[in-house]
């Protein structure tokens, strides 16, 4: 089973490409219906957050087979101008854009694991993993 | 794309079958309150059952579109919404806790009549 594949996001359409592939292949490894739609929903406010923040960069998916861990994990990666206020981000409510500000602490609620790492002025990088119950 | 908006008596019924892209989510606020505007509805309902994702960018335009349509004199119920979103929104932090909702477009008609007290 190669469920591997990346998206590149540089328009706003590409928010929708990356969820409906992240859905499927989270549907092919076996998720629910819930969990498919948090991960889709996840991968939503990852892939939105590129396209805001850095203009560009991708999402990638990939199926997560160990002996006894199944699951799917999404980087989403990024080569723009970095997140300073990475505590604040965290929290609920904070936005630069005027936004809700729930993506990224939504994100991490959404997800089983989650990890977040950004330059200023080198990028940022997200890992975020659904384990399958 | 263009979600469409019927009209039925005082009301404006929309249900929306699509996956919302940002692009189609902002032009259907537009739309709709020019509608309203153009109609003069005292009335709305937005079924979401065949939505399968509402993220916090469509969530607060659909949160907006509520205020938006109120402070046009118009109510607004959103309806069916599935309970895979409702369990993403909260996860999400999103409680939409002054938007009316309904089960589903018949009961939404119901809320809709109580409210305006028809």
């Amino acid at each position: 089973m190669d469920l591997q594949s990346c998206v590149n996001i540089k328009k706003e359409w590409d928010i929708v490409g990356a969820r409906q592939i992240g859905r499927d292949i989270a549907k092919k490894i076996g998720f629910g219906t819930v969990d498919q739609a948090r991960i889709a929903t996840a991968i939503s406010e990852l892939a939105r957050n590129i396209y805001l923040y850095a203009g560009r960069g991708k999402v990638c998916f990939e199926a997560i087979d160990d002996l006894n861990h199944k699951g799917i994990r999404i980087i989403a990666s990024d080569e723009g101008p970095g997140i300073r206020e990475l505590t604040d981000v965290m929290e609920d409510g904070f936005s630069t854009s005027g936004g809700l500000g729930a993506g990224l602490p939504g994100v991490k609620r959404l997800m089983d694991e989650f990890d977040i790492k950004s330059e200023e002025g080198q990028g940022t990088e997200i890992k975020a993993v659904k384990w399958l119950r | 794309m263009r979600i469409p908006i019927l009209k039925l008596h005082n009301y404006l019924l929309i249900s929306i079958q699509i996956d919302l892209d940002d692009q189609t989510a902002i032009q259907f606020q537009e739309d709709l309150l020019k509608k309203i505007h153009e109609s003069g509805a005292s009335g709305v309902v937005i079924d979401l059952t065949s939505v399968e994702i509402i993220d916090s960018f469509i969530a607060k335009v659909l949160g907006d579109v509520v205020t938006m349509s109120d402070l046009m004199g118009a109510k607004v119920v959103l309806t069916g919404i599935q309970p895979a979103v409702a369990m993403t929104l909260i996860d999400l932090g999103i409680h939409l806790q002054d938007v009316p909702t309904a089960l589903d477009l018949e009961q939404g008609l119901i809320k809709l009549r109580q409210e305006l007290e028809e």
